[in-house]
């Protein structure tokens, strides 16, 4: 971590801030991160409150958690509920509310749910646990998608046929397009996600500046990291410039990691995707290819009730950058971490949670 | 629909179970001894006061890095003694076990409980063994109640909190909590960290000795620091204010924090007291405090503030000004 110490350190965000207030800005601009670790990087570090009022800081679609629809939660739900089966789920999506309940609650009802930190672990207690048929949840972009191809290609290769992967992994240039070419949408400045860009390199992202006019930064997670890259997003206005600029030089090459690239794309297709808050956004998620099916439990026959959104959530607006958290009239009141109604309430990443339990004001 | 059955949010120690020992356990059992909601029950009785307290330890994994479920058994309910300003005296110790439970397990969690309590200077008076069918218990819980004896006059309340003083804290912050985590299946990584499972009631008392000053004590357990001090401020007409650099966190709980996506000051401390002091007797409480081994990292890391009332906030390193809650529910480590 000392490693990291100058990224954190207070006089160097001052400076930085003091640099921003200065920039001559045309107008107030909304600066949109899509990545949920820049978000609960934002709230941990409180850098709203470092930022000049002409600068305002939007979450975009970038909790993996929180665009997950409803219909994949009722369906690992129902499959929870099958004979011998274990779900295996990162932490966070265990509390996000499915139609009718979330798996937490399927859980508390007596489903086998196992929270695990990595899916390699997961494939490990499938293989110590020959009668258990273990599915592992696997939700996630880019960075994600990597390291699940890989426990896939580990788990075809040692013949473990008691694991499988429900998926839902998502790519994230599809939903930027889908995002910005929505009306009444205003976005001046994208902070780029800095691990998904590690894996695809920058050039996927160039057409957002030249389809949309719209300045694009990629960022590192620390807190002098996002100012730095407040600051260059806040230069390209003022120089009436928009370009893919890289704060993240120490991670993050032009051409990305080709090596992670091919192996996602030796595992996965590119396929239709539902995102919550958006709807299905054609090719921008990742489908198990078909020759790797036995390992795929989108094949498993089972009854999934219709998909209900829960009425007064507004986590699709949120999402989309349309509303801030707290003009949700369900935030913090019948809506809250703990008893989520959205998505967006449940993972550390997730905006309206990252308002809750940071946000200094009164609620 | 999630209220109709008890979920593991429900003993996460945030929201959820205030709310629902509220309704259910205080209102049930309604009487004023119970409704503070203190660590230990203070009773008044002819010619002493005396403190008493109970605790159920389920940890998973029973045994951990630096300890295990019956060292914390005896630190765990030894604290909540010594927070409230008892010496702790005797504890009672309730054993379900599970059929098929190893026998030399049971026995390293009994020696070690045994060396705990003559370390805190406790008995272990009383107790009770029941076993269950194998899969109606999780291998081993431990029901521990104690009672210790409340000096009089040790100017310990609530009502005396006021802006200015000072918050103190014993050491680092975190290491029951990750080094739990870490033993956990699933969540496998590699570090040094142990837990930090001690008897607070030598620190404790030294302090009370010695300094007057000293308003209101907890020990962070469940929930953390943040679980604390939001108790501290809530319904309160004063706030909180820590500074997050001088919260003393150790470098590798640090790192698998941000790794996991955790937030130090919401994990669990078993060997760790806040303080709030009186903002002149400050100094001298935190000199006693570091010549204590288990005080050696103590720091002050903030204030009570004038406003906003019933808010716990944090300044950032970086500067910022952020809100500090309980956390929500379980602790789940975050996707990426």
């Amino acid at each position: 971590m000392s490693a990291l110490s100058g990224y954190r350190d207070a006089e160097n965000v001052r400076r930085i801030a003091a640099q921003i207030a200065q920039v001559e800005l045309p107008r107030p601009v909304r600066f949109m991160e899509v990545c949920g670790g820049h978000t609960a990087a934002i709230y941990r570090f409180a850098l709203h409150d470092l930022l000049p009022d002409a600068v305002r800081l939007v979450s975009g679609p970038g909790c993996p958690v929180c665009v997950t629809a409803n219909d994949f939660v009722d369906r690992a739900v129902a499959l929870a509920q099958l004979p011998d089966v274990t779900i295996a789920t990162f932490g966070d999506l265990i509390r996000v509310p499915g139609s009718s309940r979330s798996l937490a609650e399927a859980r508390a009802r007596g489903a086998d749910v196992r929270v695990f930190y990595s899916s390699a672990d997961a494939l490990e207690f499938a293989k110590t646990h020959p009668e258990r048929r273990v599915i592992f949840l696997a939700i996630g972009f880019e960075t994600t998608a990597c390291t699940l191809a890989a426990t896939l290609a580990a788990a075809v290769q040692s013949g473990t046929r008691n694991f499988s992967m429900l998926c839902a992994l998502k790519t994230m240039p599809e939903a930027l397009r889908t995002l910005f070419s929505a009306p009444g949408v205003q976005i001046d400045g994208l902070i780029l996600p800095g691990h998904v860009t590690t894996v695809t390199g920058m050039a996927e992202f160039d057409f957002v500046p030249r389809e949309f006019r719209i300045p694009c930064a990629v960022s590192g997670f620390e807190p002098v990291d996002l100012m730095e890259t407040i600051l260059m997003l806040c230069r390209q206005i003022e120089q009436k410039r928009a370009a893919v600029e890289n704060q993240y030089t120490r991670v993050v090459r032009q051409d990305g990691n080709p090596h992670a690239q091919a192996l996602i794309a030796k595992m996965f297709e590119p396929c239709d995707m539902p995102w919550r808050g958006f709807g299905d956004i054609p090719q921008s998620g990742l489908a198990i290819r078909k020759e790797f099916a036995a390992w795929d439990a989108a094949a498993i026959p089972v009854e999934v009730e219709p998909a209900r959104e829960h009425p007064g959530c507004r986590c699709g607006e949120v999402l989309r950058g349309m509303i801030r958290p707290k003009d949700c009239a369900l935030f913090g009141k019948a809506c809250t971490p703990e008893q989520p109604r959205g998505a967006c309430m449940v993972s550390s990443e997730g905006a309206c949670a990252a308002v809750y339990h940071f946000a200094a004001e009164e609620r | 629909m999630s209220d109709s059955v008890v979920t593991l949010n429900h003993g996460a120690g945030g929201e959820t179970m205030r709310g629902f020992i509220k309704q259910l356990f205080i209102e049930s059992f309604a009487n004023p001894l119970l409704d503070t909601l203190a660590d230990a029950a203070l009773l008044n009785l002819p010619g002493t006061r005396l403190a008493f307290t109970t605790d159920s330890y389920v940890i998973k994994p029973v045994e951990f890095p630096g300890g295990n479920i019956g060292k914390l058994a005896v630190c765990g309910t030894v604290n909540d003694l010594a927070v409230m300003g008892a010496k702790p005296l005797y504890l009672s110790a309730g054993f379900i076990l599970e059929e098929g439970l190893d026998y030399s397990r049971l026995e390293r969690i009994v020696r070690a409980m045994a060396k705990t309590a003559r370390e805190a200077g406790v008995e272990i008076v009383t107790g009770d063994t029941k076993v269950v069918p194998r899969g109606e218990c999780d291998g081993i819980f431990i029901n521990t109640a104690g009672i210790g004896v409340v000096p009089q006059g040790n100017g310990l309340s609530p009502l005396l909190v006021a802006p200015g003083d000072a918050i103190i804290v014993s050491g680092t912050m975190g290491d029951h909590g990750l080094a739990v985590l870490s033993a956990r299946e699933g969540l496998s990584f590699q570090t040094q960290i142990e837990s930090d499972c001690a008897p607070l009631g030598d620190l404790i008392g030294g302090v009370l000795k010695i300094s007057p000053g000293v308003k209101w004590m907890r020990d962070p357990t469940r929930g953390g620091l943040a679980a604390v001090l939001t108790e501290l401020s809530e319904g309160q007409p004063f706030g909180v204010l820590i500074q997050e650099a001088a919260v003393p966190v150790r470098e590798d709980v640090k790192a698998v924090c941000e790794l996991l996506g955790f937030d130090p000051l919401h994990l669990a401390n078993e060997g760790k007291v806040v303080m709030v002091v009186e903002e002149s007797a400050a100094g001298g409480v935190l000199e006693i405090l570091k010549t204590h081994p288990l005080g050696k990292n103590a720091a002050l890391i903030g204030q009570v503030t004038e406003g906003p009332a019933g808010v716990v906030r944090v300044q950032t390193e970086v500067g910022g000004v952020r809100r500090l809650q309980r956390p929500a529910g379980e602790l789940l480590p975050r996707i990426c």
